[in-house]
């Protein structure tokens, strides 16, 4: 038993480390006031081979380690969770293609991805189905070789910068069919029907563009399916089983990113004559907040590190690291606030933006209700623990 | 990153299941309503050479990790929290401070009884005026010619009456705080020591507790572990390794309560359905299980940690603040999907309700805790 990386993983934190707190962290401010993508970030990152992480060296990787990627992710998030989406989300919309893909799909797609020069996305989501993925209504029809692809998507994180998507569809011929005649396509930008619709006004993460998309009789070729026609809906699931640790680690490192700011300013606010660390309601709340921590940071590396090992209860450990490290950045990133007190509310400080950006964590990749479900699911399956 | 148990841990884990399923599980009530020690239980737990893990095979013991010694006590908690915490108890803070601090002629004198439980441990920190500020002993060790003398009293000392071995803090300099603490080892028949009659408590009723009365107790050189003034840092150092051991003991607690929060769940039916299909006690296990993995991992991380020789104050103390609290969370929420039935005592909700408490509060309490891991974490 030991949580402490490997000299890759350390190496590669340093790294990611290094960087992000020269070039992201100055940078952090203005992404989110001004709300548009980083592209600076973007190329930042492709040419330091940060987006080739989640990949195998086989497919133009660094790595391929569930635990590597979410090293990085958390050590981006400590400096700007929408600059950490930006990796995320290229694991996220690959992982389709690495799980389901054939070897001619996965030759074709990963390299690019892994170079940074394309982006991908990844859309399932519905206006009229969230958590209930199932109920999705944009339909795929047999057209000739191939299919025609007619629908909506909504809250496509990336969606309007990414070059390579997976896109979820029904393939039955009534379009209210069951889980089973759920399919995945790999739809390209430029492929004519398929438009961007509005970008969202948020809360957060207000530098990761949340698109609509339209599909209008967009006609995508047989080759570019993934997988059987009808195991869509598994897919899906699989990729989130696969992911949601990543947004554990997000919120992993919006906590450790906060409660740092929140340590740092306790030692030098001071406040009756000395510094607001020496009092015990200061220091019960950044005791809580370091435990909390480190009880979301365990369930996070052992996810990916579940992942890595291919053990197979990852459905169960990746919910659990998803509810509980999203639940934990809400808690900590609102609790640092309130150690900065009136500062902590003010824009000149970066703490109100992580209490703005790890709401979304409870969110999105399945909101913990979801999480909750899929965790009770799994338990009550079985007969003991 | 390596998070997987070895064969040998593995291996500890199905042997203590089997002792817990097999031994504890059906004694554990009794227990708790006879407020009796379960003297049969250590020694069958001592005739499979659980006792003595911590001990190097050298001097009789097992020779185990920490983190067996998590997952054994762990194991016995998910059914009987008293005999857990006597076991915790003799296994780390009663015998460790030796095997740490003690002479290779103190170590060949009591450890291969602590190992093999011919003799059971205990441990002698806190006193009427000295709890959480442990420092500020009043018990007071003597030099009188080649030996010492102790005279004062200890209070919640676990095993006290039942222990035939006791760690003891005393002043060999009374009023300089913790640089005057010196560590004795006392034996159980020493005359000049007396034991009080085990108070009546919540919970842990298994586990005898007592008051410690020391009157001209008589203790040769020879009985003092460590340096005349090592006794604080002693008594910190086994703490830290204690935290692993409760830390566990509310692991255990608390996935015991799960696990039959889960089986009631699933067989109970209200509205013509098991209660395991309406969501709010889908939320509830979902909630309770996550808090028991995370309390689990925490867990092992200090032992893990302590065993590769690494600082772990830190560690241990999260590891024992979120296990104990998560418990005390696990083990209401538990009895609460039992509903009126886990208010009985005949379900073992209540009960483990009961125990959980103790866990908040000895070996440091969970404000002790948050005020160790603040003094770590604004220092690094």
């Amino acid at each position: 038993m030991d949580f402490r990386l490997d000299e890759e993983q350390r190496q590669i934190r340093e790294m990611v480390h290094d960087l992000c707190l020269e070039r992201v962290e100055p940078r952090a401010a203005a992404i989110d006031e001004s709300g548009e993508f980083p592209w600076d970030i973007k190329e930042l990152f492709a040419s330091h081979d940060i987006l080739a992480i989640p990949f195998t060296p086989d497919y133009g990787g660094v790595s391929g380690s569930a635990v590597t990627l979410i090293v990085a992710i958390e050590e981006i998030s400590k400096f700007c969770a929408t600059s950490s989406l930006i990796l995320s989300v290229q694991s996220l919309g690959s992982l389709p293609i690495w799980l389901a893909g054939t070897e001619e799909q996965k030759r074709k797609y990963l390299p690019p991805l892994a170079r940074g020069e394309r982006l991908a996305a990844y859309a399932l989501t519905e206006p009229g189905s969230g958590s209930d993925a199932g109920g999705m209504r944009t339909r795929a029809i047999k057209h000739g070789d191939g299919y025609l692809i007619n629908g909506s998507k909504t809250f496509i994180t990336g969606g309007s910068v990414a070059d390579t998507l997976v896109v979820f569809a029904r393939t039955d011929q009534d379009g209210e069919g069951s889980l089973r005649n759920i399919s995945a396509f790999i739809v390209d930008k430029d492929m004519p029907g398929f438009k961007v619709g509005k970008l969202e006004r948020k809360l957060g993460i207000r530098g990761s563009p949340t698109a609509q998309l339209f599909f209008e009789d967009l006609v995508v070729p047989g080759e570019n399916r993934l997988g059987r026609e009808g195991d869509g809906f598994k897919l899906a699931m699989r990729v989130l089983d696969h992911s949601r640790p990543g947004i554990a680690a997000q919120a992993l490192g919006l906590a450790e990113g906060a409660f740092e700011l929140a340590r740092r300013y306790a030692r030098e606010r001071h406040q009756f004559g000395r510094p607001i660390a020496e009092f015990q309601g200061i220091q019960f709340l950044l005791a809580d907040m370091a435990t909390q921590i480190e009880a979301a940071r365990a369930l996070t590396y052992a996810a990916a590190d579940a992942i890595d090992r291919h053990l197979p209860e990852i459905n169960l450990t990746s919910a659990m690291a998803k509810v509980f490290a999203s639940d934990t950045a809400m808690r900590v990133t609102t609790d640092a606030v309130q150690v900065l007190g009136g500062y902590g509310y003010l824009r000149d400080f970066p703490t109100e933006r992580m209490m703005r950006d790890a709401k979304i964590t409870q969110i999105y990749e399945g909101t913990n209700e979801i999480q909750r479900l899929v965790i009770a699911r799994a338990l009550l399956k079985e007969t003991k623990s | 990153m390596d998070l997987a148990l070895t064969t040998e841990q593995e291996e500890i884990r199905r042997l203590a299941r089997d002792f817990a399923e097999r031994e504890v599980k059906p004694r554990a009530e009794a227990i708790d309503h006879g407020l009796e020690f379960p003297r049969d239980l250590v020694e069958k737990a001592a005739q499979l050479g659980l006792l003595g893990m911590l001990v190097p095979e050298s001097f009789g013991g097992a020779g185990l990790d920490h983190l067996s010694f998590a997952i054994f006590i762990e194991e016995v908690a998910k059914f009987s929290g008293s005999t857990a915490v006597i076991i915790d108890v003799h296994t780390s803070v009663g015998t460790e401070p030796i095997l740490l601090f003690g002479s290779e002629e103190q170590k060949r004198r009591w450890l291969p009884d602590l190992a093999t439980g011919r003799k059971l441990a205990a441990f002698a920190l806190t006193e009427p005026e000295a709890g959480s500020d442990a420092a500020n002993l009043k018990t007071t060790a003597t030099r009188v010619g080649s030996g010492y003398v102790l005279n004062g009293s200890k209070i919640f000392i676990t095993s006290a009456g039942e222990a035939d071995s006791y760690v003891v803090m005393a002043a060999t300099q009374p009023g300089s705080g913790a640089g005057g603490v010196s560590a004795f080892v006392v034996s159980g028949d020493n005359p000049g020591m007396t034991v009080g009659p085990p108070f009546k408590k919540m919970g842990l009723n298994g586990s005898a507790i007592a008051e410690v009365f020391f009157k001209d107790c008589k203790v040769a050189e020879s009985d003092r572990l460590g340096a005349e003034g090592e006794g604080f840092r002693i008594a910190m150092r086994a703490l830290d390794s204690g935290r692993i051991g409760i830390s566990a003991q509310a692991v255990g607690l608390a996935q015991g309560a799960l696990d039959d929060a889960i089986a009631y769940a699933k067989e109970r039916k209200q509205f013509n359905k098991p209660i395991a299909e309406l969501q709010t006690i889908q939320n509830k296990i979902a909630d309770m299980a996550v808090k028991v993995s995370a309390a689990r991992w925490l867990t092992w991380n200090a032992a893990a940690r302590c065993d590769a020789g690494l600082p772990f104050t830190r560690e241990a103390s999260m590891a024992k603040l979120y296990a104990t609290d998560i418990a005390m969370e696990v083990t209401l929420d538990a009895l609460q999907v039992f509903g009126g039935y886990g208010y009985l005592e005949e379900y073992p909700m209540a009960r483990r309700v009961r125990d959980a408490k103790a866990c908040q509060i000895y070996e440091g309490t969970n404000q002790i805790q948050r005020i160790v891991i603040a003094r770590e974490v604004l220092t690094a």
